[in-house]
């Protein structure tokens, strides 16, 4: 008994110290450890390309963490990680003290269920849906059914570009649905005839090519693609930016510069993202 | 190794030590719960004192990015969701323990209680995954947008009943044979016995059930994120779409900043003072006299 007592202070007085010294190795980076963090639409393209450059620098390792863009800027500024990720371009006041190196493209096109008539949206349509104005299928051309609309929670990426695009502001949208991630979203469409929401084209074409029933939707007669967002036809795009300071370390830039080459352009369209032409 | 063998030798000492070491253990116990309190409520002050209690009420809407933060809609829609889930799941949870306890046939009993054990160790990420994929498109069928405070309370309740079923169950089960002899005794029948004896006698055991069952309703995340719709705004039927407190912070944390970040962390504190004062309230209950 004693003994199981003691026994069960030591080891648990062990895992404390081991706890310890594991949070005191990695709030100090070492040479070899490249910390990325920021947004979670990239964090799975960009946890790949680290797995690749892992294999090619034996000893090096590469640890990418989610949190949002914002998180991305933030930590790159303060040094919390080496490279910040943000799904948008920088804004002017960051671009001030930090560099963004653009990795792929993304674009954010509007779904709809595979079963609904309409094909097509313009831009004042998208706008009257979103605030209410329009509230039927029937005012655009589809069934006589209420639109049920999907929008994304605070904060997120996804939002403020759709948001800046179409001129709006978030207080003034009516929506019947609030959701998360892009799969969130496509489960929400795909499983609702009458809904219409918008999520990343690279995921939503995807999905429309495995079997889930959601159609993307042509904005104001442009199909919404990943050939239109990568020969600019398409409007609503977005660079996936990797953010440093002004003075990264050599082995950030070698990293980037990685990120950036040919030799991951496989990766990039395994995602379901733009590569950019070389 | 000099000094063990002297405690083992003595009982005082090993009694001494086996105090001290639940001592520690327990106060760990305790001091987590500090330490997250104390978290919670740190992290929620700088909201508070930027922006004051007032505008978590007074606010037009919450709109965290364009600086409103107005939290009464989201309590009102986590209360409305456990409360309906309570109203469902309760009465259903107890007659179906009843139903077991005293009427069904022990091997049917049995066989059912494993069901509802099975149903109780399913993950809450499952219960929302299926009610986004059946029961919403279901429910919009019947009233758009299907995403609502309805499927939330199904959802819910579905969840809670193992709760309150197994614990009802089982505080059926704990009141004294010499009651049920005495009622027998007295010639009373089935139903006049539980109703005067074994329902009564078991009381405090099914307030607990309701309890915990409240407790989980509240706290409960994923699946409600995945069917409630999560618009902020007082609900005017079931079938409008509602967001809780665990729900906003659970989509909004990793995207917040500053005095959003801190909001979140005040939507934490209001959730923790929900659960506290019910907890608070069911003591009080129980501690008072019933008279039989």
């Amino acid at each position: 008994m004693i003994r199981q007592i003691i026994l069960l202070l030591v080891s648990l007085g062990l895992l404390l110290f081991h706890a310890g010294c594991q949070e005191s190795s990695t709030s100090k980076p070492s040479e070899n450890k490249l910390i990325i963090t920021g947004s979670s639409t990239m964090a799975p393209l960009v946890a790949d390309i680290g797995k690749r450059f892992e294999s090619k620098h034996p000893g090096v390792r590469v640890d990418v963490q989610t949190g949002g863009s914002s998180r991305g800027v933030q930590d790159a500024r303060t040094g919390l990680a080496h490279i910040g990720m943000a799904s948008r371009a920088l804004k002017a006041q960051e671009a001030q003290d930090l560099v963004g190196i653009t990795l792929a493209k993304d674009g954010i096109g509007l779904i709809v269920h595979q079963d609904n008539p309409v094909t097509n949206l313009t831009t004042q349509q998208v706008i009257d849906i979103y605030t209410g104005m329009i509230t039927h299928w029937q005012a655009v051309g589809g069934s006589n059914a209420k639109i049920v609309v999907v929008n994304k929670a605070e904060g997120r990426g996804t939002l403020e570009m759709f948001l800046a695009h179409f001129h709006l502001a978030n207080a003034d949208i009516r929506a019947d649905v609030v959701i998360g991630d892009n799969e969130q979203g496509i489960k929400t469409v795909a499983g609702n005839p009458h809904a219409l929401g918008y999520v990343s084209i690279g995921t939503a074409e995807y999905d429309a090519t495995h079997g889930v029933p959601i159609r993307l939707l042509q904005l104001d007669g442009i199909p919404a693609s990943l050939e239109t967002v990568r020969n600019g036809t398409f409007p609503i795009s977005r660079p996936l930016t990797l953010v440093t300071t002004t003075q990264p370390s050599t082995l950030a830039q070698t990293f980037i510069s990685f990120a950036t080459s040919s030799d991951v352009h496989d990766l990039v369209a395994q995602h379901y993202f733009i590569p950019l032409a070389s | 190794m000099i000094w063990s063998l002297n405690i083992i030798s003595s009982p005082l000492h090993r009694d001494q030590l086996l105090r001290w070491a639940l001592w520690g253990c327990a106060s760990m116990a305790g001091l987590i719960l500090v330490f997250i309190v104390m978290f919670l409520v740190l992290e929620s002050i700088p909201a508070l004192r930027h922006l004051g209690a007032s505008r978590f009420m007074l606010d037009s809407s919450w709109h965290p990015v364009e600086d409103s933060f107005n939290l009464l809609p989201i309590i009102m829609g986590t209360l409305l969701a456990t409360v309906g889930a309570i109203l469902l799941a309760g009465p259903l949870g107890f007659c179906s323990a009843l139903f077991c306890e005293w009427y069904a046939p022990p091997r049917f009993s049995s066989l059912y209680s494993r069901f509802i054990e099975l149903l109780a160790g399913i993950p809450s990420v499952v219960f929302g995954l299926w009610g986004l994929v059946v029961l919403v498109p279901l429910i919009n069928h019947w009233h758009p947008p299907g995403a609502s405070l309805l499927t939330g309370i199904l959802i819910l309740a579905l969840m809670i009943l193992p709760t309150i079923s197994l614990l009802a169950q089982s505080s059926l089960a704990q009141v004294p044979t010499e009651y049920i002899r005495g009622a027998a005794a007295l010639g009373l029948g089935r139903w006049a016995t539980l109703r005067r004896v074994i329902i009564p006698a078991a009381k405090s055991g099914l307030w607990t059930a309701a309890l915990l069952a409240t407790v989980r309703a509240l706290g409960e995340t994923m699946a409600v994120l995945m069917v409630c719709g999560n618009v902020v705004q007082m609900p005017s039927s079931v079938f409008n779409p509602i967001r809780t407190l665990t729900a906003n912070m659970a989509l909004e944390m990793s995207y917040a900043a500053d005095d959003h970040r801190s909001a979140l962390f005040v939507s934490g504190v209001v959730l923790l003072l929900m659960v506290s004062i019910l907890v608070m309230t069911a003591t009080w209950t129980s501690r008072t006299p019933r008279h039989v």
